[in-house]
Formats: structure tokens, sequence, C-alpha cells
């Protein structure tokens, strides 16, 4: 353990992620949610690491299970939404979390109570998250100040005063223009790129190993945009954290992301380093995906490729591969019968297609128990 | 803050003067007045007056002169605090309604309290707990609290109280203490009485506003700072408090502003039934009997609690929400 947390210190973050234990192992996650009209597989196995000062880009289309995905690591999945099967691994690196780890050094997050105290101390502390919105996640009755001194002293033994110092700290730190001013400031009061660095200070406020943005760009406009990404680059850098970064944008992935999951329905198509993803992108979805991007040099006035077809309602999802309908390789007889198992296509990269592999998940699809 | 609450109080007698003159009007618009009624009811009794007699009455009130100049004269000495003599007791008002008025504001304060003290917590446990055994319990008491009317709940009490325990639960103090002067004996036996019409008072209100309190949680609870305080690792309970129901609970305070004066009205029905000795039934047969000056002033000074509600509702709003200071 304690040569594993000398490692980090010196991880870089291009690193090889080949030889190094993770932070974060996902495995077989399914988060399924228990409606009235049927259930829905908001993830439905899906299995990633994340390596220590990595930065993992999930990728995919709206309703993809990618904000599920990080809800589920969180344990913040709203009800009736539930972790229903499969192993979330995180490997706690500060002294306080240990207690909760096995013999391994790892918690399995996916058995602890979602409310219980060790998930909690787990929050915030050990991983945060930048969320979507950050004018809606800051509340408006309540100063910037109180809301960071709260995060601070939630984990941190420290008095009032010394927690306000540490808030105007990391306020100053990403460069929040007279933080001391800021901090009896409300959310409302604040323009939307400064309000992102507030949550990002936020974030930051317990030195978490692992930050979670869930799309904290999407909300603010592009000028900003690129600076709040060069600034998350930065910090994760200077702090050498893990980052699960989330993202429709593939422009974003391309800027920041080391390592790329691609989803689609809850699954997912294929996995590698960023570069093989963009480069030579191997299972059908992800080379449509790319395709659908306007580039400088393609010809104009024509037509920009689009992925035909919609994505089938969560009730009504296909049975085998969840990409079938749309795909422009489907195999009748296979694709539309059996369900892919993600597999490695090279040394790098790992795709869930047929088009590689044979393995294919067992006939009988996993039942749910109806409980409500 | 303070520029808001100067305002508003600058504000109080333009609304109180708007106030008086509609009152009057309305007081004054059913045909007939006090001379008439008590002429109806002098001819029931089977006895009459002359013209003359009728005249000489008229006059001494003041009924013979224009609207305009009677307004004024009652204005006038309203604003020499002096709220005249009702025509109907052959009393000084000031001095019928003083006891009434105290134990009327004392009768809804208590009812307020109450129904705000139980109907925010089983609000936010029935918002948290949702579609659960309690949330379901809770909806069945709130919907028969807002369904039966008060005074039916009145009426049951009474009459469960005199099958059950032989006592009559009428009135807010006991026969020999009626009249008495003030003492802690007097105050203690008002206690014991006043208790019942509290709780059916409260029973209603509570309903109401728990209703109200558990959509605005609801509401709430899905926003995404509820989430974030979650992900950064507070105990569900002090987050829920502390972000959720602190906005949920702006839109219960702002019914301030007309749930007190309805507390008062509402409780006429009540009272009448329970024969309390408070404003309502007096302003009632005040306006039965067209007793202009006693209606007038009760409806003035239901006004002025209207007034004072709706004031400390804007003020503990604008203490509550940041947004409402910075827009005054």
């Amino acid at each position: 353990m304690t040569d594993y947390r000398l490692l980090i210190t010196t991880t870089i973050s291009n690193m090889n992620p080949d030889n190094q234990s993770p932070l974060l192992a996902v495995n077989n996650l399914k988060t399924y949610f228990q409606l009235d009209e049927g259930v829905v597989k908001a993830v439905d196995g899906v299995s990633f690491d994340v390596h220590p000062g990595q930065v993992v880009g999930i990728v995919g289309e709206s309703g993809c299970g990618k904000s599920v995905t990080i809800k589920s690591i969180l344990r913040i999945v709203p009800p009736p939404g539930k972790v229903v099967e499969g192993e979330i691994r995180y490997w706690p690196q500060k002294q306080a979390t240990y207690e909760a780890s096995g013999f391994d050094g790892s918690v399995d997050l996916a058995k602890l109570d979602p409310r219980g105290k060790e998930m909690r101390s787990m929050r915030g502390s050990e991983i945060a998250l930048i969320p979507q919105e950050p004018m809606a996640s800051f509340s408006p009755v309540h100063t910037i100040g109180n809301q960071l001194i709260e995060a601070i002293r939630l984990h941190q033994k420290v008095s009032k005063k010394e927690a306000a110092e540490m808030a105007i700290e990391r306020m100053h730190e990403v460069g929040v223009p007279s933080p001391e001013q800021r901090m009896n400031a409300y959310s409302w009061e604040m323009s939307g790129g400064l309000r992102q660095r507030a949550m990002i200070a936020m974030a930051l406020s317990c030195n978490p190993s692992l930050l979670i943005a869930d799309e904290p760009t999407t909300a603010i406009d592009v000028t900003t945009q690129a600076q709040v990404l060069s600034l998350l680059k930065r910090l994760q850098e200077s702090h050498n954290m893990a980052i699960i970064f989330i993202t429709h944008d593939l422009g974003v992935i391309a800027q920041m992301a080391d390592y790329v999951v691609v989803m689609y329905l809850g699954r997912v198509m294929e996995t590698g380093p960023a570069d093989e993803i963009f480069h030579s992108p191997q299972h059908p979805y992800t080379k449509a995906l790319l395709e659908s991007i306007p580039t400088v040099h393609s010809a104009s006035r024509t037509f920009l490729p689009t992925i035909a077809g919609s994505i089938p309602h969560p009730f009504n999802r296909p049975p085998g591969c969840p990409y079938f309908p749309r795909c422009v390789d489907y195999m009748p007889g296979v694709c539309d019968q059996l369900t892919p198992i993600i597999q490695p296509v090279n040394p790098k990269q790992a795709a869930s297609c047929f088009l590689f592999s044979d393995a294919a998940e067992d006939v009988e699809p996993a039942t749910v128990k109806s409980k409500r | 803050m303070t520029q808001l609450i100067v305002k508003r109080l600058l504000l109080l007698p333009v609304l109180l003067f708007i106030f008086s003159v509609f009152s009057f009007i309305i007081i004054q618009a059913p045909p007939g007045d006090f001379v008439t009624s008590y002429i109806a009811e002098l001819a029931s009794s089977g006895s009459s007056m002359d013209q003359a007699q009728i005249d000489a009455l008229r006059s001494t009130y003041g009924l013979d002169q224009p609207l305009t100049g009677q307004y004024l004269k009652w204005i006038g000495r309203i604003l020499r605090g002096d709220l005249g003599v009702s025509l109907d007791w052959q009393k000084p008002i000031g001095e019928l309604i003083g006891e009434r008025l105290g134990l009327t504001v004392m009768l809804g304060l208590l009812t307020f309290f109450l129904s705000w003290a139980l109907a925010v917590p089983i609000g936010i446990i029935s918002a948290v707990k949702k579609y659960t055994l309690v949330d379901y319990f809770f909806t069945i008491f709130n919907y028969i609290g807002i369904a039966t009317p008060t005074f039916m709940v009145a009426l049951i009490a009474m009459w469960l109280a005199f099958s059950w325990f032989g006592v009559s639960v009428t009135g807010l103090f006991s026969s020999e203490y009626v009249d008495a002067p003030w003492s802690l004996a007097r105050f203690g036996d008002l206690m014991t009485h006043m208790w019942l019409p509290v709780l059916i008072l409260t029973l209603s209100g509570t309903a109401r506003l728990a209703r109200i309190m558990r959509a605005n949680l609801l509401d709430e609870l899905n926003k995404p700072y509820v989430e974030m305080a979650r992900a950064k690792g507070m105990s569900e309970w002090h987050l829920i408090i502390k972000y959720p129901v602190r906005l949920a609970l702006n839109p219960l305070v702002s019914t301030i502003g007309w749930y007190l004066p309805l507390i008062f009205s509402g409780s006429l029905v009540v009272a009448t039934v329970l024969n309390l000795p408070t404003i309502g039934p007096m302003l009632l047969r005040s306006l039965t009997n067209q007793d202009m000056f006693l209606a007038g002033a009760i409806v003035l000074i239901y006004c002025l609690l209207a007034i004072i509600g709706t004031l400390v509702s804007d003020i503990l709003l604008a203490w509550l929400d940041p947004r409402i200071r910075m827009e005054s």
C-alpha cells in the first residue's frame, strides 16, 4: 500500500496504465430504474478502469447512461434507480478512508450503504463532483462561502475561520478574482464562468484523488468553456488527480482525455487510449460518431454524415446488440440475437462487437427481482 | 432590509385609508340603516315609533347626512382614537371589543403557531418518505382536515365531550370567571377552555399547510443543489433541513399574509358554534343589525391585521431569501 501511494505522487498524467494498479475499477455495473411501465436499464454491464492521475473521457449521446454511471459511482442515483449488479472497486488514498477498505486496499462502493458513513466519507473527500449546471447546483439562498466552508469542514477537522482561509485560497487557485469578496456573494450574482470556477474550487477543497466532471462546460459559453477546460487540465496536473470526464462533445474529449470510453444505450461500445480511438476507431458506432464531426477540410455545401435512425426508446430496447438497428455492419441472425461482450481487439483497444469476437452474453437475460 | 420595512410602514396609512373607504361603502351597501332595522325589531315585538321620533333618532346618529359626510365624521373620530359608540349596544366600541379582540388575537396566534409547528414537520416527513405508509397516513389525515368544515368538527367535539364526559365545552371561561377581573386563576381557566377551539381550528390549518409544504419540498428535493450536497458527503437529514426545506419554506411564509386574517375571520363560524367571546360573532351580529360603526371598526381592525400579516410575511421572506432582499 505504501509503495502504491509513492507511485501516485510520482505519476505523470500520460503514463501507461498497464503496469499500475487502478484507482477505480468498475466491473459489470448495472443500474436499473424500476418504473411502473417497466425496467429501464440505464447502465447495463459497464466496465472500465481509472488509473491514478489519468483522465478518462466517457462519451456518448444523451441518454446513453453516462450520467447514471457516475452517479452510481458516487452512489447518488436518484430513486427508483438502483445499482443491481456489479462492482465499483475504489482504492482509498486517505488515511481516514482506509478503514473501510478490504484486504487488497480497495472498497467495493457498490456494496456500501449509499447514505452510510463510509460512503459519505468517500464523497467529496476521495471522489468529488463537478456538476453540469453550477447555477442550479449552488443553493441560491446560501453564500458561496457558506457552501465552500461546509464542504471543507465535512471532511477536515478545522475551525470555521481556517476553513474560510482554505476556501479563499482555493478560489484564488482556480482564478476567481478578489475571492474574499466572492465568499459573501450568492451564486446568482456571479457570471457562468465564475460560478463554474467556484464549483471547481469546492470540488478541490478536500484534495480528492478522483474528480468526476459531468459535462462541466455545457452550461457555459464557448469562450469560457476553453478557459475552464484548460483550468481543469492544469489543476489535474498540479494536483495529480484522476478525472472522469463526461461529455457528448468529441472535441472536448480530444482535448482532455487520455483514455476514452464510448457508451451507447447503457453499454460500453469501445474503450482505448484517446489517440487510438480518434485515429483508428474499431467499433462501427465509434466510426460513425467520428464521421459526424464537421471538419475544416471537408468539402463545402455537402451534407454532414449522420448516424441513421435514432436512439430507441428505453422501454423498447432491441434484443441483442443495442446498436444493430443503426449499424452499417449489421449481421442478421447474429447481432439481433446475441449480445456481444467487450473483448480486446488489439493490445490497446477493446470493443463490444461481433466483427471482432464471437463472445456473447448468455441467452438468458439477467432478470431483475421486481421489488419496489 | 430596514429600507424595506420603512417602505412598508409608510404604505400602511395609505392602505388603511383605502380599506376604510371600501369597508364603509360595503357596510352601507345593504338597503336601510340601523334605524330601519331597529324599527323592524320594535314592530316584531309589537311596539312602534312615530315619524318625529324616527327623525330625531336619525339625526342623533347622523344618519340623515349624505354618505360622504357620514364617512368624514366617522374617520375623523377614528383618527382621534375614538372608535365611536355602538348603536346597538349603546356602549363605546373600544370598551366593547377590547377584551374580545385580545382573545381573538390570542386564539388566532395560538392556532397559527400550533398549525405551523405541526404542518412543517408533517410536510417534510411526507415529502421525504413519499409513497410510504407514513405519507399515506398523513395524506388521509390532511384530506380529512381539509374536507371537514371546522364548525362540523366543533359540533362533533361538543357532542363527544357532552356524551362521554358530560361536560359542556362552549365558551372560553367557566361561569364564575366570565365577568371576573383578570387574575392568574382566570387565565388558567381560559387555558382549560382555549385548547379545544385552538385544536379544532388547527386541524384544517395544519392540513392545508402540510399539503403546501409537502408539494413545495417535493419540487425542491429533485433540484441539482440537493444532489450536489449529497455528492459533498453531507448526511441526508442535515442536507435536507439545510437546503431544500429552507427553500420550500419560502412559498409557505408568503401565505402568512392571508393566513392570519383567515384564522380571524375563519374562526367566526366555530366561535358562533362554540359560543366563544371573540370578535367574530360580534361582527356577525353588528352586520345583521346594521350597527355600522361597530361593523366598520371591526372590519377596519381585520384590515389592519391583514396588513400586519403581510408585513410580517414580507419581512420574513426577505430574511429567508437573499434574492428578495436584493430586489427591494
